[in-house]
């Protein structure tokens, strides 16, 4: 797909704060408009419409805050790759702030294919009248529950019907971390057979438990070992290339 | 969703704070939160401060629908760009925000810091279209702000209001304290400084206010008139005090070269309309088409420099990040330097991507064509063309001089670079107009569908056909508009004689069209119907899943009007006007001679390369045209045939032909 890219560039970025209430799509146009400012020297697809080619991972809900966002860009020559998180964060809105960027090995397989797993942080708030105590009690002993089980199973609706779906396949982590003053989950949640939403997770708990915050925390790509996406496939021997 | 109790403000320190942590867990409950985040590029987190006046700004639309808005962002840079005002936005919000916002007692706010609505000293609104009044008096009712003006104490914000619907402000004189007329870049600051003294007196006495604020040339304030009927006609309106003036004349920039803004425009983060860089290339028309209000009071064409068109095109591209940029006016070939600058935008593509030009508003014929081929390289989809009238008859009766030949050729010339589908606007409805030129719309549509067709097999056309409301301040005014059957047979003849054309036929709602008649050329009377609609939960009327005609004919019956009294009847020759206290600089008479003429279908040609008609607004206003060259753009003959690219005599058959309306020409 990007074979012909003279420089692949693999950024990471956060989206928080209120900019969380904007779409995937808001965020894709956003840093195009960046890029542009930064007059960065965009590839362009070769179509009838030549469009900048950024590609970028696993999307975000609307609402859903993170600190380990990533795209692709191809540029049509080498930049100096240090300086982009400071430049393009500058012409971001406020919230989206590139925090590193990576020359990419040429063929690395784009990030929907690649990242097998997420994490997330979720603030969980009761639906009811219940107390705070109350929700961590439910909470924990749901918990433990549902990673004794051999199955976690929700509901969907597809195509009208009504299908149970089995989630434990997808939970590879689940605990109670250390949150300010409501309850917080840490979920590791792969993305095969298909990217989960902590919300489903959640109601897949207990009915009564909802998410009143979450935060994308990180992303990984397995090779031999978990990565992170900037890791899994930088160009090697990047100071060489970039030359005197 | 978090249960968190919200809770009112206890003091006035309190309206100051934000208002986002109230807001913030209601957005998860609303359709496209991020309306109300703000954060655009360009966006001002204005200090405020006790010797500076705090002014919200409001579009009574949508964010989608307001923020592009040109006007407002001028008047916001303009005023945040002063010592002694602080200036923030707002924008209707859709009824599922409403809502959260009525059920936790939370205000209308500001999206540039969540500042409550009625904590700033000004609100004022943008009245671009008569179907957002009822969301005026929604939105004052969110800010916590009695929406009758009698109702307002020294503490509530002072209500203002301007843009083009204020040319006739008597439907929400009830509503608006003050009103600006016309251009509002000198007069914002005018009305600043009357208002900061005001502050610095403490906010005492809201009459005195008024009072001085009517002193503000442009500035009308309705409190201080009474006006007195005589039945259903209107006998007069007369100033109450010695000192407030009996007419109020609209304001001008006499150049727009004094005033390159917006210098930072807004880039808002989701999808808007307009979505692009717009650079005004010039205000006013004097096309002359006599249904066109913004044509008529915009008077007269100022052109914008060439080289600050160019500046601020380059400019605002390396600002905003856009890739396209659109030259904006109400007729953009007409732009007397429009080939160097297209030329050059064009020509000059610096590599950093690919930049795309577009020019709303354009006129008909091949020039234009010409123009549009060059500018669109790639992605030549559709094209869009507004003969308005079906018939050379009806379109000299509207004055919008366009030959069949002019059309064939555009449309030819469309077709045959590429375009494959072309859209066609038309009024219906017209003055004189009879059912052979109604049913003339859809013999040139075949006619367009037939020439592209010799182009290509996929090409389509769509005909979009609307209903003609008359404006205050152009010769249709006295005309009484068509009633909502009659429009609904129109539409039905243009439907039946385009079946099988391979035209598609889209129209505006006729209902829709009959309550924009009523706020159009309303009176103060019509007051009572604005807020009755609102009251039965009318808002976004313009939005027509949320138009409801039957609202309106309630609300008139209620308040014991006859809807064709103020809709379908024709005006007498002497009849007082409900806006005739108000001037856009047209004389009366130029406007009378020019409705007779219309009726007898006679057409007059563009008066900035032909002798002046004496329309009134250069000489009352000692202004004069400002063209960017000496030279008029080719092929803008206004369909007389004159080749104005070599400038020269005016060679027009039906000028012999009309009444003498023509006076000396200027020198």
């Amino acid at each position: 797909m990007k074979g012909s890219a003279a420089f692949p560039v693999r950024l990471q970025f956060t989206k928080l704060g209120r900019v969380r209430f904007i779409s995937h799509r808001d965020v894709a146009r956003a840093f195009e408009r960046a890029m542009r400012i930064e007059a960065l020297p965009l590839a362009f697809t070769k179509g009838f419409v030549p469009r900048p080619r950024i590609s970028f991972g696993h999307a975000l809900a609307v609402g859903h805050e993170s600190v380990a966002e990533y795209l692709d860009v191809d540029l049509d020559r080498d930049v100096d790759i240090d300086g982009l998180p400071e430049r393009l964060s500058g012409a971001l809105p406020q919230g989206i702030d590139v925090t590193g960027a990576a020359a990419l090995a040429e063929g690395a397989p784009a990030l929907q294919e690649s990242v097998a797993a997420m994490a997330y942080r979720v603030v969980v708030v009761g639906d009811g009248d219940r107390g705070a105590g109350g929700i961590e009690e439910a909470l924990a002993s749901a918990l433990t529950a549902a990673l004794a089980a051999p199955s976690l199973v929700t509901t969907l609706q597809r195509k009208g019907r009504e299908v149970e779906e089995d989630l434990r396949p997808m939970l590879e982590n689940l605990e109670i971390a250390e949150g300010p003053d409501d309850p917080t989950l840490a979920m590791e949640l792969s993305t095969r057979p298909r990217v989960v939403r902590p919300g489903e997770v959640l109601g897949a708990l207990g009915p009564s438990f909802c998410e009143q915050r979450v935060v994308r925390t990180a992303q990984w790509i397995e090779r031999d070992a978990r990565l992170g996406p900037l890791e899994a496939d930088a160009r090697p021997c990047i100071e060489e290339m970039r030359g005197p | 969703m978090g249960g968190r109790v919200s809770r009112p403000p206890a003091s006035d320190r309190d309206r100051e704070a934000s208002l986002w942590p109230r807001i913030e867990p209601l957005l998860g409950r609303v359709e496209k939160p991020a309306r109300y985040i703000g954060m655009e590029r360009g966006a001002q987190a204005p200090v405020h401060q006790p010797h500076r006046v705090s002014w919200l700004l409001v579009y009574p639309d949508t964010y989608e629908i307001g923020l592009p808005n040109q006007g407002l962002q001028i008047l916001y840079e303009i005023l945040n760009e002063r010592g002694d005002a602080a200036a923030e936005r707002a924008y209707a919000p859709w009824t599922d925000l409403e809502g959260e916002l009525r059920r936790t007692r939370v205000p209308l706010f500001s999206v540039d810091t969540h500042r409550d609505a009625g904590a700033f000293d000004v609100i004022a609104f943008n009245l671009s279209a008569e179907l957002v009044f009822t969301n005026v008096l929604n939105c004052l009712d969110l800010a916590g702000v009695p929406v009758r003006a009698a109702h307002r104490a020294d503490d509530d914000p002072i209500v203002v209001a301007g843009g083009h619907c204020t040319y006739n402000p008597e439907p929400m004189a009830d509503f608006v304290d003050a009103f600006v007329i016309g251009d509002g870049e000198e007069a914002v600051g005018e009305v600043n400084e009357v208002l900061a003294d005001w502050k610095r007196g403490g906010r005492r006495g809201r009459e005195g206010v008024l009072r001085d604020l009517a002193g503000v040339a442009g500035v009308y304030v309705p409190a201080m008139y009474d006006v007195e009927y005589d039945g259903p006609a209107i006998r007069s309106v007369v100033p109450r005090f010695p000192d407030v003036p009996e007419r109020i004349d609209k304001r001008t920039v006499a150049d727009l070269a004094d005033w390159p803004y917006p210098k930072r425009q807004l880039v808002p983060l989701i999808e808007v309309v307009h979505d692009r860089l717009n650079v005004e290339i010039f205000r006013g028309c004097t096309r002359g088409c006599r249904f066109c209000q913004a044509g008529m009071i915009t008077r007269p064409v100022r052109e914008r420099p060439e080289d600050q068109v160019r500046t601020m095109v380059r400019d605002g591209l390396a600002r905003t990040g856009y890739d396209e940029v659109a030259l904006t006016s109400l007729s953009s070939a007409d732009f007397s330097g429009i080939d160097g600058v297209v030329a050059d935008l064009v020509g000059n593509q610096d590599g950093t991507g690919c930049v795309s030009l577009s020019l709303p508003s354009l006129r008909v014929d091949a020039f234009t064509v010409g123009i549009a081929s060059e500018i669109q390289q790639v992605r030549r989809t559709g094209l869009t063309f507004a003969p308005e009238g079906g018939s050379w008859r009806i379109r000299q009766v509207i004055n919008k001089l366009i030959t069949e030949e002019d059309l064939y050729a555009a449309v030819d010339g469309a077709y045959s670079q590429g375009w494959r589908r072309v859209k066609l606007y038309f009024l219906t409805g017209l003055p004189t107009e009879v059912d052979d030129d109604t049913r003339a719309i859809a013999d040139l549509a075949r006619e367009v569908v037939r020439i592209g067709r010799s182009h290509t097999k996929s090409a389509s056309a769509t005909v979009s056909l609307g209903g003609f409301v008359p404006k205050p301040h152009t010769p249709f005014q006295w005309f009484g508009q068509n009633g909502v059957a009659e429009l609904d047979r129109k539409i039905g003849l243009v439907r039946g004689a385009l079946r099988k054309s391979g035209a598609t036929l889209r129209w505006h709602d006729p209902g829709a069209t009959f309550a924009e008649g009523i706020a159009s050329r309303g009176d103060r009377r019509i007051g009572a119907v604005i807020e009755a609609v609102w009251r039965s939960g009318g808002t976004f009327q313009e939005w027509s899943e949320r138009f409801d005609l039957g609202r309106w004919l309630e609300a008139m019956h209620g308040a014991g009007l006859d809807p064709d009294w103020y809709v379908t009847r024709h005006r007498h020759a002497d009849e007082v006007l409900p806006w005739d206290h108000v001037s856009a600089g047209l004389h009366r008479d130029f406007l009378w001679t020019d409705w007779q003429a219309a009726l007898g279908a006679h057409g007059l040609p563009d008066c900035r390369w032909t002798p002046c008609y004496d329309c009134g607004v250069c000489t009352d206003y000692a202004l004069e045209h400002v063209v960017a060259s000496p030279h008029a753009p080719a092929g803008g003959s206004q369909g007389t045939g004159q080749d104005l690219s070599r400038g020269g005599d005016v060679p027009v058959q039906f000028l012999s032909t009309r009444p003498a309306l023509a006076s000396e020409a200027r020198t």
